[in-house]
C-alpha cells in the first residue's frame, strides 16, 4: 500500500483549479488559430481573435479566462494500493478545490437549488470516483461553466431509435442552443449504460484532446460525420454565422439494456478547461 | 456595419440609428445583474419600491464577475446568456431600460418589447471575460451585497466593445441554422 499525504492531494488540486482556469489546453489554442484562418465572415474570424487575445491577457494578468468558473468537476481513478494519509480523499480533493478558488480569484458558483444562495466556496465538488489496479491516483479536473451545462440533455431513446435517431437528437440539441452555450462548442456524447452512466460518461468524453481518433474505428467515423454534419449548421462562432459550429464530437459508447437506448450529449464551451495530474 | 462611439445614458436617439451588426463602443456607467437580482428589482416593482438605480436610459450587463484581485477594479467579466432574463426584460424596458448585455438569443416578448420602447440587445463575446474586464475602470456594488457574484454593480467602462445583436427595427443578427443541410449529412 502506497500512502499520499493529504496535503499533497489539497496543493495539487488547488493547483490545478488555478491553472485550469488560466490556461487553454494547447490543443483548444490550436483549433482558435485554425478558426481565425479558415473563417470567411469578419464577425466569425474577430470572434476568434478576441479568443486568442483573451487567452494571452489571462496569462499575462491572471485572470481567469472566464468570469464563470465553473463547478469544479472531478473524475479520479483511485489505485486500489493507493491511499490518502490525514483525511478522506474526497475531503482532500474539496479542500484543494475551495483553496483554490479562493486564492486564484476565482468565481464561486455553487448554489442552493432553492433559496438560491451561494455557498460560498464553491463546494461541495463534484467527484466521480473509479478503483483501479495500481498504487497510483490519477485526477482530471474540469471547470465546467453553467451555460453550456443548461444547453445539454438526456434522452432514453427506444431501441428501434438506432443511430438515426440519436444522430438527429445530436443535431437539434446543437441547432437548438445556437449562440447560447458559447461556440464554438465541443460535444461529450454518452450511447448506451443506463440513465447516469450515460451522462458521466458523456462528460468523461469531453477530456479526450480535440484530435485524437476513437479507439473503435466505426465509433470514430460516427465522430467525424457528426462533427462535419454539425458544422454545416451555420450556427458558427458566437452564433454569428460561419464554418467552426463545433470543434469536436467525443463518444463513449457502453453496453446497454435491451429496453433502452440511453443518449447523453453534454455540451462544452469553446474554453474548455479541464486539467489532469497524477500522484 | 456602422461603428458608433455611445455614452450612457443612452436616447431613444442614440437607440434608432443602431442596426444589427453594428459595433458598439460604450463610454460611461452600466449596471450588472443576472438571475437573482432581476428577480429582486421585480419583486421590489411588486411592492412599489424605489429600484436601486434610475432605469431611464439605463444599460444592464448580464454578468457575475469574478472576484477583483489586488490592484484591480474586477475580475473576468463576460457576459451569461440571456434567455434567463427573458421574464424580467420586457416589464423593465417599459420602464425605460434602453439596452441589455449578454450573448445568445432572446425570446420574441423581449424583441417585441424592444421595438415598442425603442430599446436594443447588444452581445459582448462570451468567454472573453478577461480580455472585456480590461475596459472597465470601476466597479462599486450598490445592491443586494449578499448575492455575492450576482449583486448589482455600478460599473465605469471606457469603450465597452459590444456587438449589436437585435435593434430596435426587429433585427435579429443571430443566423438561423441549416438543419436540413446538416441532418442530410
Amino acid at each position: 500500500m502506497r500512502t499520499i499525504p493529504a496535503q499533497t492531494v489539497i496543493d495539487k488540486v488547488a493547483e490545478m483549479c488555478i491553472s485550469a482556469n488560466r490556461e487553454l489546453p494547447e490543443d483548444v489554442m490550436a483549433s482558435f488559430r485554425k478558426g481565425q484562418e479558415e473563417e470567411e465572415n469578419p464577425a466569425a474570424k474577430e470572434v476568434f481573435r478576441q479568443l486568442i487575445e483573451n487567452a494571452e491577457m489571462s496569462k499575462d494578468t491572471g485572470l481567469p479566462l472566464c468570469q464563470d468558473c465553473g463547478l469544479a468537476v472531478f473524475f479520479v481513478e483511485m489505485g486500489e494500493e493507493a491511499r490518502v494519509e490525514g483525511m478522506g480523499i474526497r475531503q482532500a480533493i474539496n479542500e484543494g478545490m475551495v483553496k483554490g478558488y479562493q486564492e486564484g480569484y476565482l468565481r464561486k458558483s455553487s448554489c442552493d437549488p432553492f433559496t438560491r444562495k451561494n455557498t460560498g466556496d464553491n463546494g461541495p465538488a463534484i467527484i466521480h470516483f473509479d478503483l483501479v489496479p495500481g498504487d497510483k491516483i490519477k485526477i482530471w479536473m474540469m471547470a465546467k461553466g453553467g451555460g453550456s451545462e443548461n444547453m445539454s440533455r438526456v434522452m432514453m431513446f427506444p431501441p428501434a431509435a438506432g443511430w438515426k435517431g440519436l444522430r438527429e437528437f445530436i443535431i437539434n440539441r446543437v441547432a437548438e442552443a445556437g449562440p447560447n452555450p458559447c461556440p464554438p462548442i465541443l460535444v461529450g456524447v454518452g450511447i448506451g449504460g443506463n440513465f447516469e452512466l450515460a451522462a458521466i460518461n458523456s462528460k468523461k468524453a469531453l477530456l479526450r484532446e480535440l484530435d485524437d481518433k476513437h479507439a473503435d474505428p466505426e465509433v470514430a467515423k460516427l465522430e467525424e460525420e457528426v462533427l462535419a454534419a454539425i458544422n454545416k449548421l451555420n450556427v458558427g462562432p458566437m452564433g454569428l454565422g460561419g464554418k467552426n459550429t463545433c470543434l469536436a464530437v467525443k463518444i463513449a459508447v457502453a453496453p446497454c439494456h435491451l429496453a433502452s437506448l440511453p443518449l447523453a450529449v453534454n455540451i462544452q464551451c469553446h474554453s474548455a478547461r479541464h486539467k489532469e495530474v497524477v500522484l | 456595419m456602422a461603428e458608433h462611439h455611445l455614452k450612457t445614458p443612452l436616447t431613444d436617439a442614440d437607440i434608432e440609428k443602431l442596426k444589427s451588426g453594428d459595433v458598439v463602443y460604450i463610454t460611461g456607467t452600466i449596471y450588472t445583474g443576472r438571475d437573482a437580482a432581476h428577480k429582486r428589482l421585480v419583486d421590489t416593482l411588486d411592492k412599489g419600491d424605489p429600484l436601486p438605480f434610475d432605469l431611464k436610459g439605463a444599460l444592464i450587463y448580464y454578468v457575475g464577475p469574478s472576484p477583483a484581485p489586488p490592484g484591480r477594479p474586477i475580475g473576468s467579466a463576460g457576459p451569461t446568456t440571456s434567455y434567463r432574463m427573458d421574464t424580467y426584460a420586457p416589464r423593465l424596458h417599459g420602464l425605460g431600460l434602453k439596452g441589455t448585455i449578454g450573448k445568445g438569443r432572446r425570446s420574441r416578448e423581449v424583441r417585441d418589447a424592444m421595438i415598442k420602447h425603442k430599446a436594443a440587445y447588444f452581445g459582448a463575446t462570451g468567454g472573453a471575460g478577461a480580455l472585456l474586464s480590461q475596459a472597465i475602470k470601476g466597479a462599486k456594488v450598490i445592491a443586494y451585497d449578499d448575492l455575492g457574484p450576482e449583486a448589482i454593480r455600478e460599473l465605469t467602462v471606457e469603450n465597452f466593445p459590444l456587438l449589436v445583436i437585435n435593434d430596435c427595427h426587429d433585427g435579429e443578427l443571430y443566423t438561423t441554422p441549416n438543419l436540413e443541410a446538416a441532418l442530410a449529412g
